[in-house]
């Protein structure tokens, strides 16, 4: 599904990503740790195509295709959906619209027909009917005053509207209560399909209690240092990063 | 300083610097915690109790308790205690976690503790300074600051006991903590120094609701300060609720650090006292963090509550709403000043602060004024305010439905409170409160 | 341009100019030049006298220098004061209406011909200095309803006119007011009787042509016990390298339970991206809320004019009366626009709302400054003001000066404030949604001014949607 190869960005000048390599398959669940400013958001973004951020060296392609050669519309529009880390607020814009806006740019680049309000409305009942959650979220305007826990859970509701081919989750669980996290960490469960690969970027290890992916890979000074199952989490989580630093330090 | 005010300083200050030699002298204690009261006590004999010359003081003056003689509160726990506190707590009692502080000290016979997470303390800060004396050090006075503050000075001066709460990393408190201080004077005026310490480590969880109330008949004043340190992803949910004698003075600060992606929610009441004033100095201190600060007041007679909030942005990304209601009936005056500051490249934060104020009575009084330190270009900063009576519409409309004249008012005027009510997550506290609101607004004994 | 500025930059699209000859009074101004403005207008003598009178006073004024915006000194004496399309007699149907005129307001999207002229909307068109045709005078007339170029008003209503004009903005009243009340040319007059609900919307549009020119207009509405009305002005200019000064004042009167809306779209030329050329807006407006339970409400989209000077006001006298203003003022390149409004507070129950939102882009400077005033006798007064600002960029600027005198301890006031940034990461955000740049602008843009769009009439509501995105496109990306 996702081929990342030899991947070097750089922002403002800087080099953050010195040579990622990523493989991942049709359904696959990739979690991807790492410490304090590891470059995992920069690779959340540069998949999702943040105009700061350039790549220098590297492919990545989707599905066989290009995927840098798009613009962050395409990317969207091809099936890639990033759940953000600090999702953005559009005043006066409902999450309704917002979302129909949306759905229709990718039927519209798919050449399929748009729907109007009222069908949407069926469309969106169905989708959230999947995770089992209440449309409490659609009449207010997209992340306005939104809590940090309520700005988490939309851009959840935005991926199960969205049916994303590749979801990247950048630090969806950070900021949650208990309760929150165990909801949201259910949606993705259940949004969890065999077309549907996901990467989920996390900077606390709890997370993966919740969600069990296929495959663990820790980030370290923007290379992927260690890959391995889930039994790495569990080991992440007795030893902390440390002992990768040091086996860095050592290998580097 | 003119010589005159140096006088007038240290004319009060002498029985507290005083009575602080022979405090040192009683109360043993590691040199740490000897320099860190020192300290103190030298910044508040420096600069005293503030004056309505101090900007930061300038609605609400301090006099009854500056002029006052307050001495240390005698040892035990005198009579109407046990009521108060049977009072004041909420829940089923097989659940309840509650933890009692009599004129600042621990009280184990008033407190219930049993079934907290393993490796969560709750108790006494004099035994934690023994047990966990580490983490005391690192913490104790650190966010409170004796500089910025005289009566955090004069609390860090006497430091001796408290409250004192470690969750440690990725433990989740499920049962809301209670902890109750109770205040109760003797013979003599006392002042009653309450100290706090709330140390969550990464991903800790903690509900809490922290009590102040008054039991007995005596003269006192409440010096409170509170620490919260709160570390990455943690989540606190804690509710203030401040019910002291109307005849009692209250003076307290709150202060909180956040780490990264932390969220904390502090919803304070304040329903007694006479001469009452809270600070809140919250510190955005990690990107993505995110603070809740509501408050409610109910008062009428002579009460003054005065809250002064600062909500320091110092990462980017952080998030703050505050949002204070206040309603005043016969005398009574609401004083509600709201800084925030947002530091240099602490960018796309987003702050929203409204102040609203329901007059009641041609006397009651409220000041608000909002104080925005921005230094940084990308960010998002609201604050709205309103002040004045009930709307006569509003009240016609009632009317018009067959809610006639105080019945009217009433509701209108629970309406103004409910907004905050409705923020307490805690079924049984807000159930709680409702009927304390009801029961003020009616002027009913609670 | 890079980023996010390359999104708000398309060019004036209507800045062409109409070749058509034109007549012009001599240039510069004293008595002679208003005898012959009035002349011209064939006024009644009384007419004369209320503009010299007012031209005496402005001479001892001086231009006001508190408003945040800077230009070089103006030249009154460089300005000619009256423009008019030749002809050679006074058109007495549309018939006789030079074609070119036609034709220029048609490009505007303004149709005047009966087989093409919009339904619903009636439509006084003014060109520099003259209006050119009234639509549907006859079926106002109908109903009650008077809607004329100010100067037939002075004509065939002089009671009316006498009795209403300079007493909401007075000849006195500022140097600018000072100056239309002695110069000014062309406008609409509109008269709701007493218990009429005027039957379509009103609107005028004015253009401004020739070179050299000043526009100065007046307009006055009048809404007698119980009448309504809603009303629309347009506006644009070619684009030139001169400065052009537009001096307008617009006096609203509300009666007992009588209602006004006064809506705005100004998209005079705002100069090019250095700041060369544009309209001066220096305009004085203000309603009275004179009756009991009256209402004004005023509602601008500002996009154009290289300076924009104004506040559209309400006095609010009469018991329960109602004041509002909602406002989108739209800043980019070199423009510089000082607006917001004045809420004067003086009978019982009287409210207020004031709703602002600024966007600035490019060099430009946009300040709010609004005053709420609550007199003593004005009892359980409440007052409602949001103000908002939007920078887009990091070399524009955005102030709010809001004034708040409260005399009266019954009042309640209410105010809201923010200000913040569109950039790349809001645009960014929309896009990994699959939504296109362009459109993630006019969407946030749109989001932004919801509340005060939803109060123009929906004829106008899309206009000035599809304005402001033509005006901010290439400024974000
Ligand atoms: N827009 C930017 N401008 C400048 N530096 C940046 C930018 N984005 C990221 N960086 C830098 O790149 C490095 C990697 O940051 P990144 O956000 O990708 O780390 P991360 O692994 O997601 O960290 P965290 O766990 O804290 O979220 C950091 O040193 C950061 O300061
Ligand atoms: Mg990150």
């Amino acid at each position: 599904m996702l081929d990342i190869k030899n991947l070097h960005a750089s922002v403002e000048g800087t080099e953050i990503l010195h040579g990622v390599n990523l493989k991942v398959g049709k359904g696959e669940v990739h979690a991807i740790m790492g410490p304090n400013g590891s470059g995992k958001s920069t690779l959340a973004q540069v998949l999702a195509g943040h105009p700061a951020y350039e790549v220098t060296e590297g492919t990545v392609a989707l599905a066989g295709a290009d995927l840098l050669d798009m613009s962050p519309e395409e990317r969207a529009q091809a099936g890639v959906f990033m759940a953000f880390q600090y999702p953005v607020e559009i005043r006066g814009i409902t999450n309704a619209y917002f979302l129909r806006a949306a759905v229709n740019a990718v039927r519209k680049a798919r050449g399929e027909p748009e729907y109007d309000t009222i069908d949407f409305l069926d469309v969106l009942d169905e989708k959230l009917k999947v995770i089992g959650w209440e449309d409490t979220f659609l009449t207010r305007a997209v992340n306005e005053g939104f809590s940090g826990g309520e700005k988490k859970r939309n851009e959840i509701i935005q991926m199960a509207v969205l049916e994303p081919k590749l979801a990247i989750l950048d630090e969806t669980d950070s900021g949650l209560d208990i309760d929150a996290l165990k909801l949201v960490a259910e949606a993705v469960n259940t949004l969890r399909a065999p077309d549907r690969s996901m990467v989920i970027v996390t900077h606390y290890q709890r997370l993966l209690n919740y969600i069990t992916p296929d495959y663990v890979h820790v980030l370290h000074n923007g290379r992927i240092v260690r890959s391995g199952g889930k039994e790495l989490a569990h080991e992440l989580e007795a030893k902390g990063y440390d002992w990768l630093r040091q086996e860095a330090a050592v290998a580097g | 300083m003119t010589a005159v005010a140096v006088e007038r300083v240290a004319e009060r200050t002498a029985p507290y610097v005083t009575a602080h030699e022979e405090f040192v002298r009683a109360s043993a204690g590691p040199a740490w915690l000897q320099d860190l009261r020192q300290e103190a006590i030298t910044r508040f004999a420096a600069v005293g109790f503030p004056t309505t010359r101090d900007e930061a003081w300038r609605f609400t003056s301090v006099e009854r308790v500056a002029a006052g003689r307050f001495s240390a509160p005698p040892s035990g726990i005198p009579a109407g205690v046990r009521e108060a506190v049977a009072r004041v707590v909420v829940g089923e009692p097989h659940e309840r976690l509650v933890a009692t502080f009599v004129n600042g000290r621990f009280t184990k016979e008033l407190s219930t503790l049993v079934g907290l997470p393993s490796g969560v303390v709750v108790g006494s800060l004099a035994d934690a300074m023994r047990s966990h004396g580490d983490l005391v050090r690192t913490h104790l006075g650190r966010y409170a600051s004796a500089e910025a503050n005289p009566f955090t000075a004069l609390s860090t001066a006497f430091v001796a006991d408290g409250a004192f709460v470690y969750v440690p990393r990725n433990v989740v408190v499920e049962q809301p903590l209670q902890i109750v201080f109770v205040s109760s004077g003797g013979e003599e005026p006392i002042v009653s120094q309450t100290r706090a310490l709330f140390v969550l480590e990464e991903s800790a969880q903690l509900s809490l609701i922290e009590q102040y109330v008054g039991a007995g008949e005596g003269t006192y004043w409440t010096n409170a300060v509170t620490e919260w340190v709160v570390g990455d992803n943690a989540v606190v949910d804690a509710y203030r609720i401040q019910r002291e004698r109307t005849d009692a003075s209250h003076t307290a600060t709150t202060w909180s650090r956040q780490g990264r992606s932390s969220v904390f929610s502090a919803v304070n009441f304040a329903f007694g006292g006479h001469l009452c004033r809270h600070d809140i100095h919250a510190v955005l201190d990690g990107e993505g963090a995110e603070c809740t600060v509501n408050g409610l007041s109910v008062l009428r007679g002579n009460q003054l509550m005065d809250h002064h909030t600062t909500i320091d942005h110092a990462k980017p990304h952080c998030n703050s709403w505050e949002l204070f209601n206040g309603v005043y009936d016969e005398r009574a005056r609401g004083v509600f000043t709201g800084r925030i500051i947002v530091r240099p490249g602490a960018q796309k934060t987003d702050s929203k602060q409204t102040s609203n104020s329901l007059l009641l009575s041609e006397d009651a009084r409220s000041d608000s004024q909002p104080q925005l330190e921005i230094y940084a270009d990308d960010v998002k900063c609201t604050h709205g305010a309103t002040l004045g009576p009930i709307d006569e519409k509003s009240l016609f409309y009632l009317q018009s439905r067959g809610i006639g004249g105080q019945a009217a008012r009433n509701l209108l005027t629970y309406g103004f409170g409910a907004e905050i009510l409705n923020s307490v997550s805690l079924e049984p506290l807000r159930a709680h409160l409702d009927d304390v609101v009801h029961a003020r607004l009616e002027n009913r004994a609670h | 341009m890079t980023g996010i500025e390359a999104h708000v930059a398309k060019p004036y699209e209507l800045g062409w100019e109409t070749d058509i000859e034109s007549e012009k009074a001599p240039v510069g101004l004293n008595e002679d030049i208003i005898r012959l403005i009035s002349a011209k207008k064939e006024e009644p003598e009384w007419m004369l006298e209320w503009r010299l009178k007012a031209y005496r006073h402005w001479l001892t004024m001086t231009e006001p220098t508190w408003p945040n915006v800077k230009y070089p000194p103006i030249d009154y004496q460089a300005i000619h004061y009256y423009a008019a399309p030749k002809q050679d007699k006074k058109p007495t149907s549309l018939e006789e209406v030079d074609p070119k005129l036609l034709a220029t307001f048609a490009k505007l999207g303004i149709p005047l011909t009966e087989q093409k002229r919009l339904t619903g909307v009636a439509v006084d068109a003014v060109f520099d200095s003259v209006s050119v045709a009234t639509t549907f005078k006859g079926k106002l007339k109908e109903a009650g309803v008077i809607f004329l170029p100010f100067s037939e008003a002075v004509r065939e209503h002089p009671d009316l006119v006498r009795k209403y004009l300079g007493s909401v903005v007075p000849t006195t009243d500022n140097f600018f007011a000072a100056l239309n009340s002695a110069v000014f040319t062309d406008g609409s007059f509109v008269f709701v009787p007493k218990g009429v609900k005027c039957p379509m919307e009103l609107s005028t549009y004015f253009r401004i042509n020739a070179t050299s020119t000043g526009q100065f207009e007046r307009t006055l509405i009048i809404a007698e016990e119980g009448a309504s009305v809603s009303y629309l002005e347009g506006c644009s200019a070619p684009m030139r390298d001169e400065n052009q000064l537009h001096a307008a004042v617009v006096e609203l009167v509300a009666l007992d339970d009588a209602s006004i809306k006064y809506s705005t779209v100004q998209n005079w030329y705002p100069g090019d991206e250095e700041g060369k050329g544009g309209i001066y807006n220096f305009v004085t407006k203000r309603g009275a809320c004179r009756g009991r339970n009256s209402k004004i409400s005023w509602t601008q989209v500002e996009t154009g004019s290289s300076i924009t000077w104004k506040y559209p006001s309400c006095i609010l006298q009469g018991d329960n009366s109602v004041g509002e203003f909602y406002s989108v003022a739209v800043t980019n390149n070199r423009q510089q626009a000082d607006t917001g409004t004045k809420m004067i507070h003086i009978g019982k129950n009287t409210k207020s709302t004031i709703v602002s939102k600024g966007i600035s882009a490019g060099r430009s400077q946009n300040t709010y400054r609004g005053q709420v005033k609550i007199m003593k006798s004005a009892e359980g007064a409440r007052n409602y003001s949001q103000c908002d600002s939007m920078l887009i960029g990091d070399q524009c600027g955005a102030h709010t000066f809001p004034y708040i005198d409260v005399r009266n301890s019954s009042a309640v006031m209410e105010h809201e404030a923010s200000t913040s940034k569109i950039g790349e990461d809001q645009i960014f955000y929309c896009q990994a949604r699959g939504i296109k740049a362009e459109d993630a602008v006019s969407m946030i843009v749109a989001g932004f001014c919801k509340e005060v769009f939803r109060e123009l009439p929906m004829e106008f509501a899309v206009e000035a949607q599809n304005l402001l995105a033509v005006n901010l496109e290439g400024s974000v990306g």
